[in-house]
């Protein structure tokens, strides 16, 4: 966010100085990108993983900063659950996944990742905060930031003390969801932060016995919402076992989804280029 | 319940102003609410608020006297799929509910604002008073059951409902994802923090019927909610499977008219295990 001008705090906020954070100094992160939603479960996470290998397909160098701290889901996603985070001069270091993807998530700092993290607002903010910069991420093409549910602290804090090149907002074809997204969508546009586009998740499942296609949600409003909030389509992806075991503990690989990441990078990265 | 600083995990890092020491607060004086019944997960999008509205129809059927808040200040789900779009009203005693067709008794901050699509960019402490004060404040009247549906995570709200609303007892939800599970334990063991008592877990969106051949599909890997719940050594409900006439009823705000011979099986558990007869008048 540029300044104070826009900022839906602004009327009990005694600083008025911008809430801005300085990256740590040793940090060359050259664009930030953040994938959102407003509503719980619509796969923020898994889009951010799958989008992480995109862009690591295009030869970038990609981070992931898992912004939501009291339901972290990266570390399982990149298969990265075992490792811990250690700590240097220059700051804490995050953790790589085997094809090389940084991430920090607060259960990599966590003894036990079923351990509750029973923490106030200001507080979860707080740590979200330190993952930028207090956090040697060195040489990154790109971040990615996994957001939790909801438009509250961290999304505020995210949205006024980070330099968001761009929103990733994930919906599902259903109204009640696409209603609490278009709260999202909203917030960005208030704090002047561009939204990129729609990832629609769960779009259709594929019967793995007779191949039909079934329509879990019905709703086919996705083009009038897309006209109406002014978005473009990014990705429709499939409701499958595979994108499902993505979590899990096997190796992941599947060209169909894959390939429409890719296109979704694609169109993200000529975004944010001009 | 917590009953000093010293039972509040924050304790450690709290700057001394805790907007919420913990007590528990009185409910508006014109309200007499019996038993609360609050649904959480952690995880977000497994159905708690569908389940919150589920039950609330079911024990409306059976002739209880049903109040739904909506405690998912910045996702409010509730007036959707209930149907209400009527703003709530105040008057000098306090906040008076929505009422829905069948006669459930509705709060949410989807009722107070202009947009159902406004967001809401308020901070922790500012969303957890507004959830007390729907407690405080909204006149419930006669309840049998007020059921709370709890947002996503282990923060600000559930922290504030469990520190400071008398709640009787806890359903939680769950799902057969991978990631589900770690995070539903999480919020578990919060609740155990404060000693809630465990009605049950519920695991939704165990497996889609396909419309074509009816095989059963377990599109997110096996259904373990049994294994969960024991695991966790709270009672299992049951299972409910993905069903698309749900989403419909749900997105064209009819919950009211939606039937599950599967939910009904799991009301009549939780009835008999947990919730027993005495309530009703
Ligand atoms: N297209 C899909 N097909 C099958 N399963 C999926 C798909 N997308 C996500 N999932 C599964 O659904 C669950 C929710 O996805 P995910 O955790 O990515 O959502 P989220 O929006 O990040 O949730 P939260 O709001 O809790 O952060 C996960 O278990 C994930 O594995
Ligand atoms: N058993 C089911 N069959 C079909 N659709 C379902 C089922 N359960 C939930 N849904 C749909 O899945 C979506 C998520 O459900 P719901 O909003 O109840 O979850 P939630 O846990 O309350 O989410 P949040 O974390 O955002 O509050 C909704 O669109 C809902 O209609
Ligand atoms: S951006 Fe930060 S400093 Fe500026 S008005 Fe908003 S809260 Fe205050
Ligand atoms: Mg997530
Ligand atoms: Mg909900
Ligand atoms: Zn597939
Ligand atoms: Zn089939």
């Amino acid at each position: 966010m540029a300044n104070c001008e826009s900022c839906p705090t602004k009327n009990n906020c005694e600083s008025q100085e911008n809430c801005m954070i300085e990256n740590n100094p040793w940090n060359e992160v050259k664009k930030v990108i953040a994938v959102m939603s407003g509503k719980g479960g619509v796969g923020k996470s898994t889009v951010s993983a799958l989008l992480a290998k995109g862009l690591l397909n295009k030869g970038l160098k990609v981070g992931i900063l898992d912004a939501d701290i009291t339901g972290p889901s990266i570390p399982r996603l990149l298969k990265v659950r075992d490792k811990k985070v250690e700590s240097s001069e220059w700051g804490l270091l995050p953790v790589e996944s085997e094809d090389g993807i940084k991430v920090m998530s607060l259960n990599l700092l966590m003894p036990d990742e079923e351990q509750p993290v029973i923490w106030r607002g200001p507080i979860i903010s707080g740590a979200v905060k330190q993952f930028w910069k207090d956090v040697y991420w060195g040489d990154l093409d790109y971040l990615i930031l996994d957001m939790p549910p909801g438009t509250g602290d961290v999304a505020l804090t995210v949205m006024q003390s980070m330099p968001i090149n761009g929103m990733v907002m994930v919906t599902t074809p259903q109204d009640m969801v696409s209603m609490i997204v278009a709260k999202s969508i909203n917030m960005a546009n208030t704090m002047k932060i561009p939204v990129i586009g729609i990832i629609e998740n769960m779009s259709y499942m594929l019967c793995p016995s007779c191949k039909e296609k079934i329509k879990i949600f019905e709703d086919d409003s996705l083009s009038e919402f897309l006209s109406r909030m002014e978005l473009q389509l990014l990705a429709e992806l499939p409701m499958c076992r595979e994108i499902a075991a993505l979590a899990g503990e096997k190796d992941w690989d599947h060209p169909l989804v894959m390939k429409t990441i890719q296109e979704a990078v694609t169109k993200i990265m000529e975004y944010i280029q001009d | 319940m917590v009953s000093s600083c010293s039972g509040c995990s924050t304790a450690s890092t709290c700057s001394g102003s805790c907007p919420s020491v913990p007590e528990l607060t009185e409910a508006q004086k014109l309200s007499n609410v019996k038993n609360v019944i609050a649904v959480m997960s952690g995880k977000g999008g497994v159905g708690k608020s569908s389940v919150t509205g589920m039950l609330a129809v079911s024990l409306m059927r059976q002739g209880y006297k049903v109040g739904v808040l909506d405690a998912d200040v910045t996702g409010p789900s509730i007036p959707k799929i209930f149907g209400i779009t009527a703003k709530a009203d105040a008057n000098e005693n306090g906040i008076i509910p929505a009422s829905t067709e069948k006669g459930i008794k509705l709060i949410s901050l989807n009722l107070m604002i202009a947009n159902e699509d406004d967001p809401v960019v308020w901070r922790g402490p500012i969303i957890s008073q507004l959830v007390k004060q729907f407690w405080t404040d909204v006149i419930w009247g006669e309840l049998d059951y007020l059921l709370i549906d709890l947002p996503p995570g282990t923060g600000d709200v559930p922290i504030s409902v469990f520190q400071s609303i008398p709640v009787n007892g806890v359903i939680t939800v769950s799902s057969p994802q991978q990631l589900a599970n770690m995070v539903v334990r999480k919020a578990i063991k919060m609740a155990n923090m404060y000693d809630a008592n465990f009605y049950g877990l519920i695991e939704n969106m165990a497996y889609v019927e396909c419309p074509d051949c009816q095989k059963r599909i377990e599109i997110f890997g096996k259904p373990n909610g049994e294994k969960e719940a024991e695991f966790n050594e709270i009672p299992f409900l049951g299972e409910l499977p993905i069903d698309p006439k749900l989403a419909e009823l749900s997105d064209a705000g009819k919950i009211e008219e939606y039937n599950s011979e599967k939910f009904n099986q799991i009301i009549q558990k939780l009835i008999n295990q947990s919730l027993g007869k005495g309530t009703k008048e």
